[in-house]
């Protein structure tokens, strides 16, 4: 998994409430290896029309956003089925941030085991910079650029005069700043979980069956 | 005074994830003991990351694969999978439970199904436990009493690893329902109107409690389909206290307690609802003897509305985000604001998933079904191999057939149409699964939510109809 530190870079506004993972990864691709084309799946049937041609006016599509690490999108970013195949299309496509008022539940916690930030901002200030990103008409890519933080949990985006902060789980914020998932860590208390389990056992004896 | 006298009162899931904190922690995820945990073919990524690290299943026993999301339903032969692709998801999932000496019900088994509905049926899910799949509608088995909630494949990973996952605490939400429900009123139609209310994004962060008069009119597999689309308004759990009802059902079924162990589970159980007085932060109460069956008209599922009313006017709507997305969703749906929506006609359906399947639902069904014909297409997949075997006991296959609709094998199917079971581009569907997104059954294909009652009056009417003018009129 990729540490997350610091990262300034391109972003696209991405509109619409509950974008459900279907729309993110349609489930006809759920079947594919992880080795394969995961980033050519990403919002497949938004980005691409039957014939597999690009639709010119979807938002990583247009000029100015291609190439974006950032997206910003509304409330209940990433809603609907479990599949993980949602976050590893978006990581494959090189997205590494994504900022929303909410997110779906499982959605963001597979965004934590990938490496991939998952930022809770206020949905006013987050409809502002998608407004400024989506009028920008800037021929410098840098005005359509966030900064983000993740040490210090701040942002900075077009549209914002001041920099917000965010919040993020000391547990979580630190997997991430690491670049390790909770995997190893757990495995570390071997002893907790096999104390707890004998107990639970007794407790419980038709667990295992 | 002793410790347990000043003991807070508590939820049912605040009791049950007490239980289970392997590692406390004051703030942040704590780590919770996982005693039962489901996984399904799309589990190949889990068991990749699993043999990388050199890693294997820890409690193999505790662990249950169940071949669902990927299988023809057509057939139990792998073969008869639509594309080699897909046959290789199910071999490989195959490959995998023999490497990790799992319990599992594979295509063949005489007891697999869909694993919300294997889970209930085979006595997996338990009162009191913390039940996981990967996959969101884990929160069904909520309705057996236990804390239940869908994983993604690296949390997969982790619980097979570790038996543990680390959890935030979710807020506590109590949902009262009251009432008797009208007849051809069910859990569907509840879970629709709950939905409509809270708006898909409602109960993020939360785990939601059902409770009230309500409860004593619906039945298990009611309760089953409640919890099911409890992920549809956000919230990753849904519970119902067990009762008598769920003991009853429970009592000798394979992974259930037995004999001086059932005596003691049931005692343990009958603790858990949760205390009088204790908090919830968010509570919300409906009469649910007011509703009528309903139907969702858009591409989200809390666009559930009565089926006595019209297509709704996103000009009503002063939110222009509200608007904007009613209007694309009725521009998908193909609908006209202030049309009535028996006005609406079909093309074909579908009664089954995890949301739908079980045999309650496929009795009700055919009731409408029986000595009417399906003037539309349509299968009707049981949730599982017992299911199956109980409705053939009963003649409903008898029934469907004879409607003209066609009778499959258990699987996920035209839910989320991965095994390739899948409507046509520009059709209408009228579905008793639980999504109504774009593209859910098909690039193109427009599905309207449904209990199993108003699937069949739709079938036999090429319309939506309300059911209750189709019922004891025969």
């Amino acid at each position: 998994m990729q540490a997350f530190t610091q990262l300034r870079a391109l972003a696209a506004p991405v509109e619409g409430r509950n974008i459900d993972t279907d729309q993110i990864i349609p489930a006809r691709f759920l079947k594919k290896n992880r080795d394969a084309f995961y980033k050519d799946y990403l919002f497949h049937d938004l980005r691409f029309d039957e014939h597999g041609a690009s639709r010119p006016h979807f938002i990583l599509n247009r000029p100015p956003f291609q190439g974006a690490q950032i997206l910003v999108a509304d409330e209940n970013f990433g809603c609907g089925s479990s599949r993980e195949g949602a976050v590893y299309c978006l990581s494959d496509f090189g997205i590494r941030a994504i900022l929303a008022p909410s997110f779906g539940d499982i959605f963001f916690n597979n965004c934590l085991k990938n490496g991939l930030l998952p930022i809770r901002l206020e949905a006013k200030s987050l409809e502002k910079v998608r407004q400024t990103l989506f009028s920008s008409t800037d021929a410098n890519p840098s005005a359509r650029e966030i900064s983000i933080d993740l040490t210090a949990c701040t942002v900075q985006a077009p549209g914002l005069s001041a920099q917000h902060t965010f919040t993020m789980d000391p547990f979580w914020h630190e997997c991430l700043l690491k670049g390790v998932d909770e995997l190893a860590l757990t495995l570390s208390y071997a002893n907790e979980i096999a104390n707890f389990e004998q107990h639970h056992r007794k407790s419980n004896p038709w667990l295992i069956t | 005074m002793k410790a347990s006298l000043v003991q807070a009162r508590r939820t049912l899931f605040e009791k049950i994830w007490d239980q289970h904190i392997v590692m406390p922690r004051p703030a942040g995820p704590s780590l919770l003991y996982i005693d039962r945990h489901i996984i399904h073919e799309g589990s190949f990524h889990a068991f990749k990351d699993l043999r990388a690290r050199g890693l294997s299943v820890r409690n193999p026993r505790q662990v249950f694969g169940v071949a669902d999301h990927y299988v023809p339903t057509t057939s139990r032969d792998p073969n008869d999978a639509v594309t080699a692709e897909i046959k290789e998801v199910i071999l490989k999932f195959d490959d995998n439970m023999k490497w990790s000496g799992a319990h599992y019900f594979s295509i063949q088994d005489p007891q697999q199904g869909i694993v919300h509905v294997v889970g209930p049926e085979q006595g997996i899910s338990l009162p009191g436990s913390i039940v996981t799949c990967s996959d969101s509608h884990t929160s069904t088995h909520g309705a057996m009493g236990a804390m239940a909630f869908g994983v993604g494949q690296s949390e997969s990973t982790h619980i097979m690893a570790t038996q543990t996952l680390w959890q935030v605490k979710p807020l506590q939400m109590r949902i009262e329902l009251n009432g008797k429900p009208a007849a051809g009123v069910g859990g569907k139609d509840i879970i629709l109107a709950v939905i409509a209310k809270l708006g898909v994004a409602g109960a993020v962060g939360y785990a939601v409690e059902y409770a009230g008069s309500a409860l004593q009119w619906l039945s298990l597999d009611e309760r089953l389909t409640m919890c099911n689309m409890t992920i549809e308004a956000g919230a990753r759990s849904g519970l119902i206290a067990a009762d008598d009802v769920v003991f009853n059902y429970l009592y000798g079924r394979n992974f259930a307690p037995k004999n001086s162990a059932w005596d003691q589970a049931l005692f343990e159980w009958r603790q858990l609802p949760s205390d009088d007085g204790c908090h919830f932060d968010q509570t919300l109460s409906i009469d649910v003897a007011q509703l009528a069956p309903m139907l969702t008209w858009g591409t989200t599922p809390d666009t559930g509305v009565a089926i006595d009313g019209l297509v709704p006017d996103p000009s009503m709507l002063s939110d222009p985000h509200a608007r904007q997305a009613a209007l694309a969703a009725l521009a998908y749906m193909d609908l006209t604001p202030g049309t009535v929506l028996s006005a609406i006609k079909i093309d074909r359906v579908f009664i089954g998933s995890c949301t739908n399947s079980r045999l309650s639902d496929l009795r009700v069904a055919a009731e409408i079904l029986r000595g009417r014909r399906a003037v539309v297409p349509g299968i009707v997949v049981a949730g599982s191999m017992l299911v199956k075997q109980a409705a053939e006991a009963e003649g409903l296959d008898k029934v469907f057939q004879a409607a003209g609709l066609e009778w499959r094998e258990p699987g996920c199917s035209m839910c989320v149409g991965i095994n390739g079971d899948l409507a046509l581009a520009n059709e209408r569907v009228a579905s008793t699964s639980n999504r109504n997104f774009v593209g859910r059954q098909g690039p193109g294909v427009r599905t309207h939510l449904v209990s199993p009652a108003m699937a069949a009056a739709a079938a036999v009417t090429g319309h939506f109809t309300d059911v209750r003018t189709l019922m004891g009129q025969k």
